[in-house]
């Protein structure tokens, strides 16, 4: 085994979209990162649908920005149509959604990783990892090099012994023309961790020039287009639409007809796949009453005639496929050009990580993206960069970075995956976070700006960009908070016009703002600051003017949690010794070793009771003694 | 602090019984068998067989008594730990000493409800049905012990348990349209999500009826006897107790202080006040005694204000009248087998009117059932699917749950969806404080148990 002679601060393994942002991350922080892939022309690639965002995947990714990631930008400067989703719906669940050229999205971030100080970027299969006596000291390759680290993020995706299904048939694959990664989830079974087999599927790739536009219903972009990034000023790229079209009952049969042969339901496939994102045949099978599902025919990219059909993933053989899409009504000539296809994969059942996300087996060992048992490449971005930045915590000696769920969706998320781990791939949606009028696309960067300016991720002109963003709310709220009307004949003009005679003399224009019938801009048209103040600042002012009794709520919420949620659990806590918890409890407590109280009374199973009993427990000294 | 020692104590009531019954539970309990238990045949002790044989105390060979054992094993027992119990003769002292022997082998005596207490906290029973089974063992009569058997059986928690499932599916609906707004679930359907949510405020409102109800079977009622003096309110009191509690006289202002009996009516308990004589009166102790009365009359569930109706109103029955006020209130007129010469001012002011002879005891079986319809008034309490509420805790619980979902009834129409679901949730949240429990995954997976979703 040859070895190099440079010693990483980090290296991360995997240049999926979790690799990306944890390489970006810590070379930022300033470790010495290396960025290890199997295919350097396979970079930040998205593998399934060519998108970024949706609803809780766009708060996610305007987390990643506000912390100084890159997965904003990324589909700023590559994005050819976006979207606000929910925009009838309020603040809090409104979002962003973007299609993107794949091709360009890919290679731009490969040239941001190349010009990025600090970091190497290398191709390679990792088979294993480097130990010295017991401690984490590298990797190894398949090619026979070993590199030195303090650190290591794993970020395999779909890659560990990644087995792909195209009807009865199939084959060892990380992604539809990779190799797979062979070797280190062996390994990590060795070493003791649980790992499992999780799946998941992508629809065919077609031929756009087979398809008959003029059948289909055209959904068109916001205009303008509204970015991701806090820093970009706007979208340069090209415009173009999705299309829309159903299945049917015709389709329905075909789907049918071939089920003998499909490896979901021959027993074939062992993976759990996602609920929420189900095969065509998984829908047509569970929802027999439903004569149509939807699909929206996205684009690839602006150079190419490739397009995705949304929603129809299949593992059927190919001839099902070809009469299955050929059913569709637009699509009767339709020709394939890559095949819909499964896949199998191993992952490490995440409630083995800290909420750091390094392992709680082995230190300086973190885990990021599918291989934690998610999907999606916001959920991916997300994990990675908070395991870059802990692992270049690590190395520099300074406590690991933990959002709370009150804080971020990826501060959810990450509590989520440690505290429950995960039996099917896990997606974030909007209901899995209990502070969600809180947790904003509107306000990732209020939230969580401060922290990856104090990381050295978000550069000091982005940071006063937002400073002064900030300082700019404040002022406007506290004005409206103490402007009042006067009544003079414009502003009695103004109210009449807007229906608003019962407002009395001496109403500060904060009161008017709190009414559901007034706006920011009916505000503006009685005031003059109110005029000049930018679209940013107005929309803030609105938001939190207009929901504050129940920002007020769910902030009396996270107090009242707090406790639960600081109350820390010694890792050391031997639950066998908690005499009076039942063994259901501790054998579930034993296995998960939440870190607070908060964590464990989320894990189903551990009743109230058993929370008061181990509450108790922690604070009498007893158990220590009990311990021995 | 709770530490799961082994415990035990005297389960059986105290003072002498036909069988006295001492009850260990904890990890020592099998221990405490082989040691302070002589089975007659050998083999030990089988979980869950009963043994005849002697209690020996080993440190002097003696025989304290011979008994009948039985061993639980963990978790098929009443606590979910291991649990012994010995039936042995019934006498205090007998029980006693078999007690202080379990003691004697690192056993702790268990404090009040400790049993109990332990089957919550094991997970044998919910909230509810730990508070009922203290309730069956406080049941003061018939109809108390049935609610509160039914509460044990897990009724109310399946009521609570349907309040939830309707709020789940409502809130399962609107998370749907929030969070998949690109699938093809159509327009918001807000009058399924509304049908759920009126669902489910009808079983609360339903439930928060039979509180009132349910206290009063739970805990009884009180009633208050007042009248002028001598108009025969002791003699009434005697006669619903059947006995001769008070002492009666022909002299007015005998009862001075108040007397209190607790009966059974038809299956209500009924604390009886009997009080003195309102009247003017310059006699310190007798007008201590009218204060006493007075003060009784806001606090008591129910009044019997007794007339001498052989009587004409006089300056008195005014006196009594102006306390009575806000009081529900039964007029009884007393003395029916002499000339009725009594006019009441204000007859609408009482509840009912009841003509009896305290003396002979005419009248009195209707005044009964009377008192006892009064609270009763509801069919359903005869009936094996009633289920009530009985404590202020469940109650809290679900008044701050309606209140949550008349806020989400009102914003329907124009609130957006997320601020209808906090809502929702906080109203899960309130009633699954009823029987301690949360919702967690449980939305996410009605959502995909019920729409066809993903792109």
């Amino acid at each position: 085994m040859m070895t190099h002679d440079q010693i990483y601060d980090v290296i991360v393994v995997g240049a999926g979209h979790a690799g990306c942002e944890a390489a970006l991350a810590s070379s930022r922080m300033g470790c010495r990162t290396m960025l290890l892939t199997i295919n350097l022309d396979a970079i930040a690639l998205m593998s399934c649908n060519p998108s970024i965002g949706g609803l809780a995947k766009g708060h996610l990714v305007k987390e990643i920005d506000a912390l100084g990631g890159e997965m904003a930008k990324n589909i700023d400067a590559t994005g050819i149509q976006f979207r606000i989703l929910n925009t009838k719906k309020g603040p809090a669940v409104r979002a962003s959604r973007a299609q993107a050229d794949k091709q360009l999205y890919r290679l731009r971030m490969k040239r941001v990783l190349e010009q990025q100080t600090n970091l190497d970027l290398k191709q390679g299969e990792v088979t294993s990892l480097y130990f010295e006596g017991n401690e984490l000291h590298g990797v190894e390759l398949q090619s026979g090099i070993r590199y030195h680290s303090k650190t290591v993020v794993v970020t395999t995706g779909t890659f560990m012994r990644g087995l792909i299904h195209i009807g009865l048939n199939n084959y060892p694959g990380g992604r539809a023309g990779d190799q797979p990664s062979i070797g280190l989830s062996d390994q990590l079974r060795v070493l003791g961790f649980a790992v499992g087999r999780l799946k998941t599927g992508t629809p065919a790739r077609l031929d756009s020039r087979s398809i008959d536009f003029t059948k289909l219903e055209a959904q068109y972009g916001d205009e303008p287009p509204l970015p991701f990034s806090f820093s970009t000023d706007r979208i340069t790229m090209p415009q173009i639409p999705c299309h829309i079209a159903y299945t049917n009952p015709r389709s329905h049969d075909i789907i049918r007809s071939g089920l003998d042969r499909s490896p979901l339901y021959s027993g074939i496939i062992e993976g759990v796949g996602p609920r929420y994102c189900p095969s065509i045949e998984d829908k047509v099978v569970r929802f027999p009453e439903k004569d149509r599902h939807q699909t929206f025919i996205e684009p690839e990219g602006l150079d190419t005639i490739e397009v995705y059909p949304s929603g129809m993933s299949t593992s059927l053989p190919i001839d099902i496929q070809v009469a299955f899409y050929r059913s569709i009504v637009g699509l009767e000539g339709v020709e394939i050009m890559r095949p819909a296809y499964a896949i199998e994969y191993d992952y490490v059942d995440p409630i083995q990580l800290h909420n750091s996300l390094e392992t709680k087996m082995i230190n300086n060992l973190y885990h990021a993206g599918q291989i934690n048992g998610t999907s999606g490449y916001e959920e991916a971005a997300g994990q990675g960069l908070i395991a870059g930045i802990n692992a270049a915590l690590r190395v520099k000696g300074q406590d690991p970075l933990v959002l709370e769920r009150s804080q971020a969706y990826i501060g959810v998320m990450i509590d989520d995956l440690v505290t429950l781990g995960t039996k099917e791939p896990y997606r974030m949606f909007t209901s899995r976070a209990e502070y969600r009028l809180l947790l904003r696309e509107d306000n990732a960067d209020l939230r969580l700006r401060d922290i990856g300016h104090r990381l050295g991720l978000v550069t000091e002109k982005e940071f006063d960009l937002f400073a002064e963003k900030r300082r700019m709310i404040k002022e406007e709220l506290a004005r409206i908070g103490v402007t009042r009307l006067v009544h003079s004949s414009d502003q009695l003009e103004v109210l009449s016009r807007h229906g608003l005679e019962d407002i009395q003399k001496g109403a500060t224009l904060e009161q008017l703002l709190k009414r559901s019938d007034v706006s920011y801009s009916a505000l503006a048209e009685l005031d003059d600051v109110s005029r000049e103040t930018p679209a940013v600042i107005r929309d803030q002012v609105e938001i939190q003017t207009k929901y504050k009794g129940y920002i007020d709520r769910q902030l009396e919420q996270i107090e009242q949690s707090k406790k639960m949620e600081t109350t820390r659990i010694p890792v050391e806590l031997d639950y066998i010794s908690v005499k009076s918890l039942t063994t259901e409890v501790r054998e579930k407590l034993s296995k998960n070793r939440p870190d607070t109280l908060g964590q464990a009374s989320r894990i189903p199973g551990v009743t109230p009771a058993a929370i008061s009993i181990l509450s108790i427990a922690l604070k009498s000294s007893s158990w220590k003694e009990n311990a021995k | 602090m709770y530490i799961r020692d082994t415990i035990a104590a005297v389960s059986t009531p105290p003072g002498n019984g036909g069988i006295g019954i001492i009850r260990v539970s904890g990890d020592l309990a099998a221990v405490v068998g082989n040691t302070v238990f002589k089975p007659v045949y050998d083999g030990g002790l089988v979980s869950h067989r009963f043994s005849f044989g002697t209690i020996c105390d080993d440190a002097n060979g003696e025989t304290v008594d011979e008994a009948m054992a039985v061993y639980m094993r963990a978790p098929r027992s009443y606590t979910r730990e291991d649990v012994l119990e010995l039936h042995c003769h019934g006498g205090w002292l007998v029980v006693e000493r078999v007690l202080a022997l379990v003691l004697s082998c690192g056993v702790r005596l268990a404090d009040p409800g400790e049993f109990t207490r332990r089957a919550f906290l094991n997970g044998r029973i919910d909230l509810i049905q730990a508070e009922a089974v203290m309730d069956i063992i406080a049941s003061k009569s018939e109809s108390a012990l049935q609610l509160a058997q039914k509460q044990r059986e897990g009724a109310l928690s399946r009521r609570i348990e349907d309040v939830r499932g309707c709020l789940l599916r409502a809130l399962a609906l609107v998370e749907a349209y929030i969070d998949f707004p690109d699938d093809d679930l159509g327009e918001t359907d807000v009058a399924a999500i509304s049908s759920s949510v009126e669902d489910a405020q009808c079983i609360i409102t339903g439930l928060l009826t039979t509180f009132e109800e349910g206290r009063i079977t739970r805990d009884g009622v009180s009633v208050l006897i007042v009248g002028k003096p001598n108009v025969g309110k002791s003699s009434l009191l005697n006669r619903l107790l059947k006995e001769n509690r008070a002492i009666v006289t022909h002299i007015p202002g005998t009862t001075r202080d108040i007397i209190e009996e607790t009966v059974n009516f038809e299956g209500l308990s009924v604390r009886l006040l009997d009080t003195a004589g309102i009247r003017s009166t310059d006699d310190l102790v007798e007008l201590e005694g009218i204060s006493r009365a007075l003060e009784k009359i806001p606090l008591a569930d129910l009044v019997l204000a007794v007339f001498d109706s052989s009587c004409e109103f006089s300056p008195e029955d005014q006196l009594i009248f102006d306390a009575l006020a806000d009081s529900r209130t039964i007029a009884v007129l007393n003395k029916a087998d002499l000339p009725m010469r009594l006019v009441l001012p204000d007859e609408n002011r009482f509840v009912t009117m009841v003509r009896i002879a305290a003396l002979s005891g005419d009248g009195i079986d209707l005044l009964r059932h009377t008192v006892c319809s009064h609270f009763l008034h509801s069919t359903a309490s005869d009936s094996r699917e009633f289920v009530a509420l009985s404590k202020a805790r469940h109650r809290d619980a679900l008044i701050s749950a309606e209140q949550f979902l008349q806020q989400f009834t009102c914003g329907l129409r124009d609130r957006n969806l997320e601020l209808l679901a906090l809502d929702l949730r906080d109203a899960l949240q309130a009633v699954g404080t009823v029987t301690g429990q949360t919702a967690t995954d449980e939305v996410l997976d009605l959502i995909f148990s019920s729409f066809c979703i993903g792109k």
